[in-house]
């Protein structure tokens, strides 16, 4: 009688099915874990304090003009019914603000993550398929078509709400305005800019907007977004792509222009400057905030105390956990060892 | 996937047993004999069976018209029907239907949260996945019953007036099958014609049960057992009996012949489809059952399907999951209605605003679409696959399994695996169990006088020792032989000249596992005065004085060595037949005041003793290498070596005289002189010279005179070789040369011929064993009787068998009533449990007195000892019944036996009515060895906290026996003797007991409660508490029960004598429901059915006492020391895995709804996600599926070898179990935290610059992966390539796929396009900031926790397991101890 036949159920004999396979027990005894907190204390506290210190080093000058308070100069443009409303807004650097710098219009209290309104829009419409501009969406509701029953293009209710507030920056030299350029391109991304909107081939632009109707909120339709430049109308207009790229929190800033060229390209001097501001965009039915925002960035992005100092608390943290796990391992492991 | 397959076939079987169902009408039923079969059919309750081919076509035709054809379709889909009814299936389950609804209520626009298809993706996996494993199985099936359904068997053709091969498929009902020997019975047949001529059929039920002992089954009485085959044609007899049903047991109807004669049909007349016909050349039969009707497939039966506690609380926890989920719901749906109405119109609302009411209404569904994972609907797939993978490990452990019966553990219930690591209580059987379940016969009392069969005794404790000293078994059984050959001699001397063969080839059987008993078991050493009474008995009975004559001539020393001399110069014959005639007529004297002086009356009581014991049983008789079973004279296959050489000299003598020689009363007599010469010998078991008898039975009485008659005959053999015949010359070596099975083999004879006994029950095999060794041999069985040798008669006796009791558990007994082979008298001989014995032998009828009186006492006080001796007992008494009475009572039988219904009340009372008045003959005891590692076992699990309860139907004093043997009972520890004879009593004794125990068990000693468990059992005595069956039911009852438990709780360890089965579920049901603790009971036998199937795990020991309790159980083990691995180690593990697994799971769950639900608070509670709806559905299913799984399945607690050193760690925190209320919620509220963290920590760091919606979920989404994955490396105990290759897998896969996807998708999934995003985050380094701070904040508690606790826990365990110590590797049996240490009972 052969072997084999005496033992046909027996199990095999591998290291995997008797559960033998060599394992590591990464049981998490002080021995491991102290000089692990260790390590990454150190190396949290060294990053903490770069962010921190690179932090610091950027400057940011932000000015509300919601024009809430009486004193303020837009005030008297608060007023929803007054159109094409200007107010000026003084202010003045005494160092240099070093460049490049980086122009943002900041919204607060403005719910852009709003499920519904991030909803409304037809990404097939802004790839340029003339399809959709005759037939929206339905998900562009309630802008999808206007009281007539004509399309709106673009539908929905992120384009429909684009921000129009304009910006002008003059530096005050010997009491003269002085322009400063600022530089709108190249403020979207690129895959939005190049891949995601796309205009219609329809040339001129004109003609593929024949039967349509601007969104209702908006002064002007989108082939004329931009008067001054042709090549940033339509979907591809820069501000626009700014703003269809919806923010994640309820105070955001957003990107408006950038001052790149000239002697600004290395910031803006010291002195007084003026910000003429073109107000139409009313904040005031959600309680809304408005501001300008110059900033410049680091490699960090722009300014953050929080990780920095966050950095600091948890590598600290980690430094004195391990201390207490060095007390508290004293106290029990070393008795055993003997 | 088998689980499925199961679950199908269960579904199956409940649709089946539901519509085949059906009770019997009265035993005359509407049916007159020969009725219409249209009434019988409406009835619905019976079914009528003509033959096919018969003569009454039309009517066959008729009533066979609902009955199934014999194919067989076990699947459950066909082609067109897979898809409507997978579906419906699959939607009967609530995980698919909660998909579904999440499904629709993502198509209502007002809440429609993502993407119609997105929501659709969860369901379709799943429903995909199971379709997929449905058709495989399916289609699986589907093979499997074409093969079945397309093998051939013989049917019978009235065309070509033949049998002729058909599929199985097309036979019907009706028709007639021949079958041949180790064919398989397509279906359920009625047996009408069997090859043999007693008209017996042989099956194995292997396939059925897994019983590979052979069942006999019978033709149906009344029809000619012999002669020409059945012919079909002229078949004119009609069928009724029940309609089809699953019991295997029961088949009752009777069979109508055309002269309107009925015979009753029993179980024993029916073949079972599946079984396999074995030891008869032909049988016929005429299908009764086909197809799914027959009791073979409506047994099929699935897997068990059991709740664990596991899930009973995972259950639970997802109902708390449902309660966040819901209140998070409401949260979201109470702050959007806030969030609208604070502002009237903003630029950015939606114009055709509703009424924030509605609006939050809305909301309520949307978020419950969006945070849909919060239920953890993928946990109980993931569960079912663990547990597969789980279970796989578990059946595929070496050390569960069995190298000697080859099988290892079965898993039967696929979803308790961890309640094995919870358990508290463990319920045992004792018999087959903790025991071996051989039975071998030890000592007996017949008619008052104990025969203590000492060496008997000596040898099975020599045994023990062998197996102790030797490693490999086959070798210890050739000693047990040795010793057995040598002590047996004295029987067998004159039957037979191929002894030697049959043995030897015994021992060559021995090693294949086959033989349904030991070795141990057939060898019986006889007790020296029995035999002497015995030898007294053959002489006074055989041949009166003559016999006796040459009996004292053989005790005679010298005259006798004179007989054994002449024996052996086998060429003078008439020498021999001269002395053995004559003799000295001297020793008659001695030989009557040996014998005469002794009361005729104990050696008549011997004789029936023994006559009992070989006829009083089931054991089938059969011989290897026959195909039939036929009455060829089968050689005695017990004989001795040293026989075999004094046989040498009478087979010379033989050779010699010619075949016809020896025979009639001179062949008897030198028969009857040659035993009583051995018998004379017995008691001096040094042999002449054999080494190997010497080396193990070094035994006393050198003294005896015949010594030297021994060591003479032994010089003599070389005489014999050269005097007789060439092969007689052989002899002597074979003997020496025993051990060595090769040489054995080559013997002259052909070794054919061997006597096998089958029995069901171990106790029988044992009795029939013994009665074997005192000449009493159960030779065969015919149709009406049964063939006996017995001690002085010539030849083979037949005794007729006239009646068979068998056993049930409710009698308690079995009876035989046969025609005395010698007196001729009707003896009615009983055989069963001494409680019952000794009651109904209280007043026999025969006239005995006082001697009977003081018989019966004494017969009282040896069972007392045998049960201290933690022996088995068995009552065997008789009662001599008049003609008259017993054909009385014959016809009150044969009434019970042809009813239908009631028949089983009928026939107990039947047999009650027999069995009165019987005389007690004696008593047997009979030892069961306990299983190896038994003691081991049980003080692991003790200490292991779980505690022990023995629950056994034996009597007090043996149970308490093997209770010590097996350590559950310390030398330290106090019995607690629970026996009463009322219900006050009862009550009054629990309360005396438990302030017994209360009063001594304030102090220290109290190791048997939770909180103490870290104390070693052993190390204080305990108390034991042993109640006995009567006790028990007072102490069941509801008054007491609170009481008993109590008592209980206080002891160490309960055992329960006398218990029934019903009282062992009770007991188990009592403390599962009252304690509410995790019980688990083990038993082997039927008896123990009840009690497996109440307990939470039910374990069943495939041992000697057939299947039931494995068919019952959820596991099946082979040996009770298996327990320990399977409970400390494997219990441990699934249990901690499982655990872990699902706290997992939830922890995941929650912790990444909850990044959703917190993004909430700053988009206005509008239900709003920051993360791509793909990614977030897939997140669970593909990113963070597997680790857990893996986890689920690979991780090990503890180290195997540390778990079963220290089996305290089974239990060792019960407050702080992995998986309870307080590490539920501990573990939710770290979701929280981490998810907080996880949230806000990006939250502050993008806080007010001009982060997207998607380029903020970047990173909320990528660190909580890792912060999901890192917590599975903190939460498990070791790490092994596959699951750092799983982990790294998992990160990996989620950064491809979703950098992929911000490459490839374009306008894809609308509102959450991230075209572009995941490209441009990973690209900043802030991305790698945030995601390195929030990942080590969010796991920097539950590391420090971790790291304290364990670092505390390993010192606690001790530096063995956490140490540097390696995993031991052997290459042969890995988990199992070195020390293999045998104690005795």
């Amino acid at each position: 009688m052969s072997k084999e036949e005496n033992t046909a159920n027996r199990p095999d004999n591998t290291a995997f099915t008797q559960q033998r396979l060599p394992a590591w027990q990464p049981m998490l005894s002080a021995g491991i874990v102290i000089p692990g907190f260790v390590i990454i204390g150190v190396a949290f506290i060294g990053i903490g304090v770069a962010l921190f210190v690179t932090s610091q080093n950027i400057q940011v000058l932000e000015k509300d003009y919601t024009g809430i308070e009486t004193n303020s100069s837009c005030f008297k443009c608060i007023n929803p019914r007054v159109k094409n409303c200007n107010c000026t807004i003084n202010f003045s650097l005494d160092k240099l603000f070093e460049g490049p710098v980086f122009v943002y219009y900041g919204l607060s209290n403005y719910f852009q993550n709003y499920r519904k309104y991030g909803a409304s829009k037809d990404a097939a419409q802004l790839t340029g398929d003339l399809a959709y501009f005759t037939e929206p969406s339905t998900s562009c509701a309630p802008y999808r078509k206007d009281a007539k029953g004509k399309p709106i293009v673009p539908c929905g209710s992120i384009a429909n709400s684009i921000f129009n507030d304009t910006f002008k920056l003059f530096q005050i030299v010997n009491s003269r305005n002085v322009a400063v350029p600022l530089d709108g391109k190249g403020i979207a991304w690129w895959t939005d800019y190049n891949i995601k909107y796309r205009n219609p081939t329809t040339n001129p632009l004109k003609n593929a907007f024949n039967d349509t109707v601007k969104p209702i909120f908006w002064p002007r339709p989108a082939y004329e977004l931009d008067p001054t430049n042709p090549s940033n109308n339509g979907f591809i207009n820069q501000d626009f792509l700014v703003w269809m790229r919806r923010s994640a929190l309820p105070n955001f800033r957003k990107l408006y222009r950038r001052i790149t060229e000239g002697e600004y390209a290395k910031g803006l001097p010291a002195g007084d400057y003026a910000l003429v501001i073109g107000y139409n965009y009313p904040v005031k039915a959600f309680d809304g905030r408005k501001k300008v925002v110059f900033s410049n960035v680091s490699w960090m992005g722009g300014k953050n105390q929080f990780l920095g100092i966050a950095y600091l608390v948890i590598g600290s943290l980690c430094v004195v956990m391990s201390i207490v796990m060095l007390i508290v391992y004293a106290k029990f492991k070393f008795p055993d060892e003997e | 996937m088998e689980r499925l397959h199961w679950l199908g076939q269960r579904c199956q079987q409940m649709v089946d047993q539901g519509g085949a169902r059906g009770w019997y009408s009265a035993p005359d039923g509407p049916l007159g004999a020969g009725g219409c079969p249209a009434t019988c059919r409406l009835s619905g309750k019976r079914r009528t069976v003509i033959a096919r081919r018969g003569p009454y076509q039309a009517e066959y035709r008729a009533i066979s018209r609902e009955y199934q054809g014999n194919a067989i379709r076990t699947t459950k889909y066909s082609l067109l029907t897979f898809i409507p009814i997978n579906l419906f299936q699959q939607f009967r389950r609530v995980a698919n239907l909660y998909f579904l609804f999440l499904v629709l209520l993502n198509w209502v626009p007002a809440v429609e949260a993502f993407q119609k298809e997105i929501t659709m993706v969860p369901l379709l996996v799943v429903l995909i996945a199971i379709a997929f494993k449905d058709a495989l199985e399916d289609y699986r099936r589907y093979l499997f019953d074409k093969t079945v359904n397309h093998s051939l068997v013989r049917v019978y053709c009235s065309k070509q007036k033949a049998y002729i091969d058909q599929h199985w498929q097309d036979v019907r009902v009706g028709d007639f099958i021949r079958l041949s020997c180790n064919e398989i019975i397509p279906a359920d047949v009625l047996l009408l014609y069997s090859s043999d001529p007693r008209g017996i059929c042989y099956i194995e039920t292997a396939n059925l049960d897994g019983e590979t002992n052979l069942k006999q089954r019978r033709v149906v009485s009344d029809l000619p057992l012999q002669g020409s085959e059945l012919t079909p044609e002229s078949f004119y007899c009609r069928i009724e009996c029940e309609n089809p049903n699953n019991d295997l047991g029961r088949f009752r109807g009777y069979m109508e012949h055309s002269s309107k004669v009925r015979v009753g049909l029993h179980n024993d007349n029916l073949l079972l489809r599946s079984c396999t016909v074995r030891n008869t050349q032909t049988v016929v039969g005429l299908v009764v059952y086909a197809g799914h009707e027959t009791k073979a497939m409506k047994n099929n039966s699935g897997p068990r399907y059991k709740q664990s506690r596991l899930e009973k609380r995972l259950n639970r926890d997802v109902l708390w999951c449902v309660i966040l989920l819901f209140s998070m719901c409401l949260t979201a749906a109470i702050g959007h209605g806030l969030w609208l109405q604070r502002w009237t119109d903003p630029i950015y609302s939606i114009a055709e605003q509703v009424s924030p009411t509605l609006a939050g209404f809305y909301v309520f569904w949307t978020m419950i679409i969006v945070l849909q994972v919060l239920i953890p609907i993928s946990l109980y797939v993931s569960i079912e696959i663990v547990k597969l993978g789980q279970i796989y490990f578990i059946q595929n452990d070496l050390a569960l399994y069995s190298e000697q019966l080859d099988s290892g553990i079965q898993c039967r219930a696929l979803n308790i695996t961890e309640d094995l690591g919870q358990i508290q209580y463990l319920f045992s059987d004792k018999t087959g169990t903790l025991t071996e379940n051989k039975m071998v016969f030890q000592c007996c009392t017949i008619h008052g006088v104990q025969y203590p069969h000492t060496q008997n005794a000596r040898r099975l404790a020599l045994y023990e020792e062998d197996v102790l000293g030797v490693p490999g078994r086959s070798l210890t059984l050739r000693s047990g032989c040795s010793v057995r050959s040598l002590s047996c001699r004295s029987m067998s001397c004159g039957h037979s000249s191929t002894s030697l063969h049959s043995l030897t080839r015994e021992e060559e059987e021995e090693p294949q596992g086959g033989a349904p008993c030991s070795r141990m078991a057939k060898e019986v050493i006889p007790d020296p005065e029995l035999l002497k009474k015995m030898s007294c008995l053959q002489a006074t009975s055989l041949c009166g004085a003559e016999a006796s004559c040459l009996q004292a001539t053989s005790l005679c020393g010298a005259e006798a060595s004179c007989l054994q001399a002449t024996s052996l110069c086998g060429a003078e014959a008439s020498c021999l037949q001269a002395t053995s005639l004559c003799g000295a007529e001297a020793s008659c004297l001695q030989a009557t005041s040996l014998c005469g002086a002794e009361a005729s009356l104990e050696l008549n009581s011997i004789l029936d003793f023994f006559l009992a014991l070989a006829v009083c049983n089931s054991v089938v008789v059969s011989s290897s290498g026959r195909p039939c079973h036929t009455h060829a004279d089968l050689p005695h296959n017990l004989t001795s070596r040293l026989l075999a050489q004094g046989e040498a000299g009478s087979r010379g003598v033989s050779g010699a005289l010619g075949a016809a020689g020896v025979q009639g009363e001179v062949g008897s007599s030198t028969t009857a002189t040659l035993s009583q010469a051995g018998a004379s010998w017995e008691s001096t078991q040094l042999g002449p010279g054999t080494d190997l008898v010497r080396s193990n039975v070094a035994l006393e009485n050198p003294r005896d005179p015949t010594a030297d008659v021994l060591t003479d005959m032994g010089n003599r053999e070389e005489g014999v070789g050269a005097v007789g015949a060439p092969n007689v010359g052989t002899e002597p070596l074979r003997v020496s040369s025993l051990e060595d099975p090769a040489f054995c083999h080559s013997g002259p004879t052909a070794a054919n011929e061997q006597l096998i006994y089958e029995a069901e029950s171990p106790d029988e095999l044992a009795l029939v064993h013994a009665a074997r060794a005192y000449n009493c041999t159960l030779r065969g069985r015919s149709g009406d009787g049964l063939a006996v040798e017995l001690p002085g008669a010539a030849s083979r006796l037949h005794v007729s068998l006239l009646h068979v009791l068998p056993f049930d558990c409710t009698r308690r007994r079995m009876s035989v009533v046969v025609r005395h082979p010698l007196t001729g008298r009707l003896v009615l001989y009983t055989k069963g449990a001494d409680s019952v014995i000794m009651e109904l032998s209280e007043h026999p009828d025969v006239p005995a007195g006082e001697g009977y009186v003081k018989i019966r006492e004494q017969t009282q006080n040896h069972l007392d000892v045998y049960a201290r001796d933690g022996l088995r007992t068995l009552c065997i008494a008789q009662r001599v019944l008049e003609e008259d009475d017993y054909r009385a009572w014959q016809k009150g039988q044969l009434l019970a036996e042809t009813s239908i219904e009631n028949r089983e009340e009928l026939l107990l009372e039947s047999a009650q009515r027999l069995e009165t008045n019987l005389t007690l003959l004696g008593a047997t005891g009979i030892v069961d060895r306990l299983q190896e590692e038994v003691p081991e076992t049980i003080e692991a699990l003790q200490r292991a906290g779980i505690k022990v309860w023995v629950l056994t139907g034996d009597k007090q004093e043996t149970a308490v026996n093997i209770a010590c043997a097996c350590k559950l009972l310390g030398p330290d520890d106090q019995i607690l003797n629970a026996n009463c004879g009322s219900k006050d009593a009862c009550d009054a004794l629990l309360q005396d007991l438990l302030s017994e125990v209360r009063g001594t068990g304030e102090g220290p000693g109290r190791p048997t409660l939770g909180e103490d468990k870290a104390l070693p059992a052993a190390a204080v005595g305990g108390f034991v508490l042993v109640i006995d069956g009567r006790t028990l039911e007072w102490a069941l009852q509801d008054e007491l029960k609170g009481g008993f438990l109590e008592l209980s709780q206080q002891c160490k360890a309960v055992l329960c004598c006398r218990s029934t089965p019903l009282q062992k579920s009770q007991v188990v049901q009592l403390v599962r429901s009252q304690l509410s603790v995790m019980t688990l009971a083990i038993g082997d036998g039927a008896n123990d059915v009840s009690m497996i199937q109440v307990a939470d795990v039910g374990i069943g020991i495939s041992g000697q006492e057939g299947m039931q309790a494995v068919m019952s159980s959820d596991f099946a083990i082979s040996r009770f020391k298996h327990l320990r691995k399977l409970l400390l180690v494997h219990g441990h593990w699934c249990y901690s895995r499982l655990a872990n697994m699902i706290l997992y799971f939830f922890y995941k769950n929650v912790m990444y709804v909850n990044l959703l639900f917190w993004y909430q608070f700053i988009s206005g509670f509008s239900g709003s996600v920051m993360t791509n709806s793909w990614i977030l559905i897939l997140f669970n299913l593909l990113f963070t599926s597997v680790p857990p799984l893996v986890y689920g399945v690979l991780d090990r607690h503890t180290p195997a070898d540390t778990l079963m050193e220290r089996p305290e760690l089974y239990s060792s925190r019960p407050s702080s179990k992995v998986y309870g209320s307080s590490t539920f919620w501990l573990t939710i509220m770290d979701a929280f935290y981490q998810s907080l963290v996880c949230f806000f920590i990006p939250y502050m760091a993008y806080a007010g610059s001009d982060v997207g919606v998607l380029a903020f979920g970047s990173p909320v989404n990528a660190s909580a992966l890792l912060i999901i994955l890192l917590h599975q490396i903190i939460e498990s105990h070791t790490l092994m390539w596959m699951h750092i290759a799983v982990l790294v897998g998992s990160g990996v896969l989620y950064f491809v796929f979703t950098l992929l996807f911000s490459v490839w998708c374009v306008t894809c999934s609308p509102p959450t396009n991230p075209l572009g995003v995941e490209t441009l985050t990973i690209s900043q380094p802030l991305f790698y900031l945030v995601c390195a701070l929030t990942t080590v904040t969010a796991l920097l508690p539950r590391v420090l926790i971790r790291a304290l606790l364990r670092s505390r826990s390993s010192s606690l365990v001790g530096r063995n397991p956490t140490g540097p110590r390696k995993l031991r590797v052997s290459a042969e049996n890995p988990g199992l101890e070195p020390d293999d240490h045998l104690v005795g009972s």
